[in-house]
């Protein structure tokens, strides 16, 4: 009887000590997910700003700039286009 | 006396009295402390759970943001990116002359203007708002006491003016408050949530409790404009605009198979990134608010009226001289006598004589029928908040000289979208498509208004507008079939027509398969010239020639220079 006791006494402790460790390292990872979200956040913020930095420098009427001032380009007269007939191949 | 025998050791007289009363009165006491943990326990306890919980727990509000617009290729058209408010109460604030000069730079103020809203005592002041997260931090870094910042969203739109009276725009704290922004407030918006968390003693929070309330995030919309294709309607629009010396401007492209609004100009323009001090007025988007009487662009639905009910073939002789037609005490006049033409010829040559001849030989009601079923003075239903009606009355109250001038544009009024829409007729074969600025999956099915036979007849007519002898050879567009009508009206001021005008070309091509439907209107050209044909079709034609090109429609007709009539035998439209 007192052996049974024992056991379970000892039982317990270790129970308890197991409860305590893994509600730390619950927790811990707690504090790592939130880390993690707030991280995940700050790149879908970045993501966002990107976009629009993307769309900003591609506004067609920025490509349309260069392509005319810089790389000097123009569109062909009607007389200098020939349209080929469409077989794909 | 007591007192001294029993510091003498005395024994002191015994009171049977004394300890019952000591230990009840002990008793008592303990009672009461009893009474008032289990009171403090049970009853009374929300000061003290709240005093505990605000130890150990913290109510944290989730953010959410608003929803993107985008554009058909999910190009994005609006988006929320997270800034910073720096505020203060100015009597809090504590800064030496440097910090302040320091403070300014970084803030991007003038030192004056800085100082101007620190001098407001003890009232709430925003020093800068939406200011970008970096410029923040470096604010906190400066180490002056009193400031505080508050986390808020910005909407940016990369178009800029080009996107502007489609888009709206939205107001503090990211509400809609003009154009989409508005109209899909609730689809857009997120709400932001909350939830209960407990925190270590270095404020991390180390556990979930509770979820007060979820957030819910704002959901992205797709529009049906092409970005590229608006892109160029504007600046095909502002090239008219300009160099008309025009008061405003509209331009609407459709597509013919699915009725989506692909791109949707006016002018005058602003800037929603920066709009202090931009007139409300700019802000309107014209081309679904404003209504104007169309003029000539409204003769093919006459014409479609007439061929509908079996009176004329398009081969039928009209005498339109000599150039006027009285009908009562008004006279109708041509101002460009014709003499006799034929039903297509008055849709070519946009005779008012013809097509008010035309008109008087139905019945009110036909013609009623036909302008009604192609969306006239019904709201084309866009979505879009604010747009208007149009104006037709019904045909029991139509005097013989309102049906006249009805069938060329006068005493009628359309708003630039239903006109574009209404083309919707002929471009395809007799349907009218539902028009939508939100993206469609697939082809949108239409409602029939008139017969396959008579779309085509009136295709027919309609290219020979843009071909010479027609209003409109500057409508031509290299490489493909192109249809339509020029419209040229006198304003209505106070009731009064007025030698001001309005131009106006509507088209589609190409015409051997319709894909696009353009209209373009110019309100007053104040240069030397006014007619449609000459101010809004070129505009028509280089937006078209470039749309079906970035689109890859195959070309109808051999790439050729358009050909134009010799100076001076430009065939005037009546207006």
């Amino acid at each position: 009887m007192v052996r049974l006791n024992l056991l379970l006494l000892a039982t317990l402790v270790g129970c308890a000590l197991s409860l305590v460790t893994s509600r730390h390292q619950a927790r811990g990872l707690f504090v790592e997910l939130e880390r993690e979200q707030a991280l995940a956040r700050g790149f879908e913020v970045e993501h966002g700003q990107l976009q629009l930095e993307q769309s900003t420098w591609a506004m067609p009427a920025r490509i349309e700039k260069i392509a005319r001032e810089q790389l000097k380009m123009q569109l062909p007269a009607p007389g200098r286009v020939h349209v080929l007939d469409g077989v794909a191949r | 006396m007591t007192a001294a025998n029993t510091l003498r050791g005395a024994t002191p007289p015994r009171s049977w009295l004394r300890a019952p009363l000591l230990f009840s009165a002990l008793i008592a006491l303990f009672a009461l402390l009893m009474a008032r943990a289990l009171y403090l326990q049970w009853i009374d306890n929300e000061f003290l759970q709240e005093q505990g919980s605000s130890r150990y727990s913290r109510d944290l509000e989730v953010p959410a943001h608003r929803g993107r617009i985008l554009d058909r290729f999910g190009e994005p058209l609006a988006i929320s990116t997270p800034v910073k408010a720096i505020w203060a109460w100015p009597d809090q604030v504590v800064a030496t002359p440097a910090q302040l000069q320091q403070l300014a730079s970084v803030l991007d103020l003038e030192p004056r203007v800085l100082a101007a809203r620190l001098a407001g005592g003890d009232d709430f002041v925003y020093l800068k708002r939406a200011v970008a997260p970096e410029v923040a931090a470096r604010v906190a870094t400066l180490g002056i006491k009193g400031l505080h910042d508050d986390d808020e969203y910005r909407r940016y739109y990369p178009g800029g003016e080009v996107m502007s009276h489609v888009l709206g725009f939205t107001g503090d704290h990211d509400v809609g408050q003009e154009g989409i922004e508005l109209a899909q407030q609730s689809w857009l918006g997120g709400a932001p949530g909350s939830r209960r968390v407990i925190i270590n003693r270095r404020g991390e929070a180390v556990e979930d409790v509770a979820n007060i309330r979820s957030p819910r995030e704002g959901r992205d919309l797709a529009l049906s404009i092409d970005s590229r294709l608006q892109y160029l309607a504007y600046r095909e629009l502002k090239a008219a605009v300009d160099s008309n010396q025009a008061k405003a401007g509209g331009l609407v492209i459709l597509d013919t198979r699915t009725g989506e609004i692909l791109a949707l100009a006016n002018l005058p323009s602003y800037n929603p990134n920066n709009r202090n001090h931009v007139a409300r007025d700019r802000m309107r988007n014209r081309a679904l608010t404003d209504i104007f009487e169309p003029g000539s662009t409204l003769k093919p639905f006459t014409i479609a009226a007439a061929l509908e009910s079996g009176k004329v073939e398009p081969s039928t002789i009209i005498d339109t001289a000599p150039g006027t037609l009285t009908i009562g005490t008004a006279t109708i006049h041509d101002a460009h006598r014709e003499g006799a033409l034929s039903v297509e010829q008055v849709i070519q040559k946009s005779s008012n004589v013809g097509a008010a001849k035309i008109a008087l030989s139905l019945p009110a009601v036909a013609m009623w029928d036909t302008l009604s079923g192609a969306g006239f003075g019904t709201p084309p239903k866009t979505g879009f908040p604010g747009e208007v009606s149009g104006r037709l009355r019904p045909a029991k109250s139509w005097r013989p000289i309102e049906q006249a001038t009805i069938a060329f544009g006068h005493g009628i009024s359309v708003n630039l979208v239903q006109l574009a829409r209404a083309y919707s007729l002929f471009a395809t074969d007799g349907e009218l498509k539902p028009v939508t600025l939100f993206k469609e999956a697939g082809p949108v099915a239409g409602r029939p208004v008139i017969r396959p036979a008579t779309a085509r007849a009136v295709r027919h007519m309609l290219e020979m507008v843009t071909q010479p002898g027609g209003t409109a050879p500057k409508a031509q567009v290299p490489g493909y079939r192109v249809a339509g009508k020029t419209g040229t009206a006198h304003k209505l001021e106070g009731g009064v027509y007025v030698n001001k005008y309005v131009s106006s070309f509507v088209g589609f091509a190409p015409v051997s398969n319709p894909r696009l439907i353009i209209a373009v209107m110019i309100d007053e050209p104040g240069g030397s010239q006014y007619y449609g044909g000459n101010v809004a079709a070129p505009a028509f034609s280089n937006v078209m020639g470039a749309a079906l090109r970035l689109l890859g429609v195959p070309t109808d007709a051999p790439i050729s220079q358009p050909q134009l009539p010799a100076d001076g035998a430009d065939v005037r439209e009546e207006t």
